[in-house]
């Protein structure tokens, strides 16, 4: 008993003298698998299909990321979260990464630890409500009931809109989109109110899509991006530049279709050289081989194509590009330059 | 001779800590509390290290800070922008409304189906076995969320009430509707009340108090002790005479009417849900999450409670019985007298138990939405401010002294109900 005792004892601090962390790099070098935090089924986002394959815009750059890191886009483990399980997993390093439409706050950065690494979709949060209500518009919404999400941005955003508008609601607080479909359908609300991206891609999953309207009011701004845990900012470079080379790929015309030629040797282009390591040495400055941008890139394409395949205009749910077209074509979206 | 000397007093060495059976087992607890404080103390200085590596030092500042969110049910004013702890607060009153409620109907139903399972109706005790088997073999988050689907899925929405010629009606002479958000019933309402006192100012425990409520409830009050009073006295009469004189219609009167007096003093009135916009207006209204949770855990409970009734009963000898009836008393009498009063004994502290147990499945409510204590300072405040340690610390704690303290009102309980051993 004694000597048991004594032996944990003698365990436990030596556990406690291991604690220190590892760079989540080597981690997940070591694990041969990125973990990614997804949601837990938004269609064309990140939901699985018939398969059990992971597919979708946000899924897109923890495959990128994967590809960079491991060479293999099938490397990953997703881990489907909530809005209320998302912060917890990543804080805790069962995640790596999240990707799970999760908006870009001084609150997130600041006070709950966490390393935005850039946008990959510029979005608002709209109010979605069926044709039949009768309603034009959100400020018509006095008394309504509305389904929301817990532990998003959203709810903090509804709030503030009524009152500001001097109206009324009855929030109904719910987990996961799938249940807030439900209750939605159901007439347990009038309104389901989410980002704007979220609405669009829940409405393309109905039965009869055409049923539903989406109002013109988008109530904020929702910068939607991958994040990291502070602390680890080698980490967050390599998911950062993961990013930007799908950007920079589309804004340079690297697609998954001519990356290969691209890449079998140096051409013109001294930044596509870069970036796709013909020239230079970028990979090496983020501890990752010459052809991490490659791999990222050929994953599912650059960032245009990841789009258009997933959310774009001829998929069920036709998002346009909107402020999510390239800088050069008056949208927002931009990559530092590779160099 | 040697039986009469006192044993030699041995002088302590230290190897007897371990083969001396006298204090082997002390040292063993000591050695084993030892480690287990250095556990303990590892796990907190581990965490707290933890934390400040993080940059998360523990402070329970942001519990004053604006919450940014609306509840939807509340039984106390609340806007998003009281404080966390206001949000907790609402939250909190919310778990022991569900908890009070559950454990209330549990117990009746629990008890109705206990007894009744004995019965000697082969289909009546047939069919309280299928039940508890059911609800007792089938976690209860699943009969939360199918309590839930079953509200939502077969209940019309509010927009049906709606039109000419409307699918859905309101019953009961249009004072109850029955929709996928709730149920909405008639509220009681005073047209000259006494209004309600503003307690703590604007601090977040601030409450009001309805002196309607108050006024009501103490005349109500009053009038119970006279019509126990009245029932002594007849009862000293009984014994003294041998007759009891007819007093029910005094007792009936001295409760009904100064109440209703009151009542109509204040005038009291009934205030029915109306549909206004995109919801009923007036009335209480029970939210669907509310009743699919209460439902669920009552029936669930019930189930468990009806077991231990029926193991309080079979636990009195079958000589009680035949004493009663030999008696004369009628079979109803045998067991409000004789059997449930020492059956008592025995349900009472798995009863605790079961009142616990249903207090902390309440916190499954955010399965369906229900804004309790879990769900708010244990959900959303802990994910819009990120503080996992000290919510859930304060969650802890908070079940905990909910916990104890059922406990220790019923161990109060089952102190006065014990067998007075004399
Ligand atoms: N952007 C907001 C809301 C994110 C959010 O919850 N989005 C919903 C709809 S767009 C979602 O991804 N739901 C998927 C799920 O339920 O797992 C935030 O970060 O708080």
């Amino acid at each position: 008993m004694k000597k048991t005792v004594f032996l944990g004892a003698l365990t436990v601090a030596g556990l406690a003298a291991g604690a220190s962390a590892a760079a989540t790099l080597d981690d997940v070098k070591a694990r041969g698998k990125l973990n990614c935090g997804v949601t837990t089924g938004l269609v064309g986002f990140a939901a699985p299909d018939a398969n059990g394959h992971w597919d979708g815009f946000d899924v897109g750059v923890c495959r990128a990321v994967a590809a960079a890191v491991l060479g293999d886009a099938e490397a990953v483990e997703f881990v489907p979260t909530t809005g209320k399980t998302r912060f917890t997993a990543l804080a805790s390093g069962e995640i790596d990464v999240l990707a799970r439409n999760t908006t870009w706050t001084l609150s997130r950065d600041v006070d709950l630890k966490f390393t935005f690494v850039g946008v990959n979709y510029y979005d608002g949060q709209g109010f979605m409500v069926p044709k039949g209500l009768g309603v034009s518009s959100a400020k018509e919404l006095d008394g309504a009931t509305v389904c929301i999400q817990t532990g998003t941005t959203t709810e903090l955003n509804l709030a503030d809109f009524f009152r500001a508008n001097n109206m009324s609601y009855e929030p109904v607080p719910i987990e996961t989109n799938a249940e807030a479909q439900q209750q939605y359908l159901a007439g347990a609300c009038d309104v389901y109110t989410t980002d704007a991206s979220g609405l669009a891609a829940t409405r393309a999953s109905f039965e009869a899509p055409a049923d539903h309207i989406l109002l013109p009011e988008i109530i904020s701004k929702e910068p939607l991006g991958p994040l990291v845990r502070h602390g680890d900012n080698e980490w967050g470079d390599i998911v950062r530049w993961s990013l930007n080379a799908l950007i920079s790929a589309e804004e340079l015309g690297v697609t998954s279709a001519n990356i290969g030629e691209m890449a079998a040797a140096a051409g013109d282009n001294p930044e596509i050289n870069r970036i796709l390591g013909t020239e230079g040495n970028l990979g090496e400055m983020l501890g990752l081989d010459a052809g991490w941008a490659k791999a990222a890139i050929m994953a599912g394409g650059n960032y245009g194509e990841l789009f258009e395949k997933n959310i774009g205009e001829n998929t069920p749910i036709g998002l346009s590009r909107g402020l999510n077209a390239q800088w050069k074509d008056g949208g927002l979206i931009y990559s530092p330059p590779f160099r | 001779m040697t039986t009469t000397t006192d044993p030699h007093p041995e002088s302590f060495r230290l190897s007897m800590l371990i083969y001396d059976s006298r204090y082997r087992s002390m040292t063993i607890q000591i050695v084993a509390l030892i480690g287990f404080l250095l556990l303990i103390g590892w796990l907190i200085s581990n965490t707290a290290q933890n934390l400040i590596t993080l940059g998360k030092e523990p402070s329970f500042g942001f519990m004053t800070e604006p919450a940014g969110y609306d509840i939807n049910q509340r039984l106390l004013d609340y806007n998003s922008q009281d404080s966390h702890l206001r949000a907790a607060l609402i939250g909190l009153l919310n778990t022991l409304l569900v908890a009070v409620m559950g454990c209330i109907a549990a117990t009746i139903i629990g008890v109705v189906v206990g007894v009744l399972r004995l019965s000697n109706n082969w289909i009546v005790s047939r069919l309280m076995a299928v039940y508890v088997e059911g609800f007792r073999n089938v976690p209860v988050l699943l009969w939360i969320v199918f309590g839930m689907a079953i509200l939502i899925e077969t209940l019309p929405p509010p927009k049906a009430f709606r039109g000419e010629n409307p699918e859905a009606s309101m019953l009961l002479g249009d004072s109850v509707a029955l929709t996928n958000r709730g149920f909405y019933v008639p509220e009681p309402l005073f047209s000259r009340g006494l209004g309600d006192v503003h307690l703590l100012g604007n601090s977040s425990l601030r409450f009001d108090v309805s002196l309607d409520l108050i006024a009501v409830g103490a005349v109500f009050l009053a009038s119970i002790l006279i019509s126990g009073l009245i029932g002594r006295r007849a009862n000293a009469i009984q014994n003294a005479t041998g007759d009891r004189p007819t007093v029910w219609f005094w007792r009936l009167g001295v409760v009904v009417l100064p109440t209703v007096l009151v009542l109509w003093i204040l005038g009291f009135y009934l205030g029915y849900p109306e549909l206004k916009g995109f919801n009923f207006k007036g009335g209480t209204y029970m939210r669907n999450s509310l009743i699919a949770l209460w439902a669920a855990l009552s029936l669930y409970t019930a189930a468990f409670i009806a077991e231990i009734v029926r193991a309080g009963i079979l636990a009195v000898s079958k000589g009680q019985t035949e004493a009663a009836n030999a008696l004369g008393l009628r079979p109803r009498r045998t067991m409000s007298l004789v059997i449930l009063p020492q059956a008592l004994r025995v349900i009472i502290p798995p009863l605790i138990s079961n009142y616990l147990n249903l207090t902390k499945n309440s916190s499954l409510a955010i399965a369906v939405g229900y804004m309790d204590i879990t769900g708010t300072l244990g959900g959303i405040t802990l994910n819009q401010t990120g503080r996992e340690l000290e919510t859930l610390l304060m969650l802890m704690l908070v079940y905990l002294i909910i916990s104890l303290t059922i406990s220790g009102v019923m161990n109060w309980y089952n102190e006065s109900v014990k067998l007075k051993e004399r």
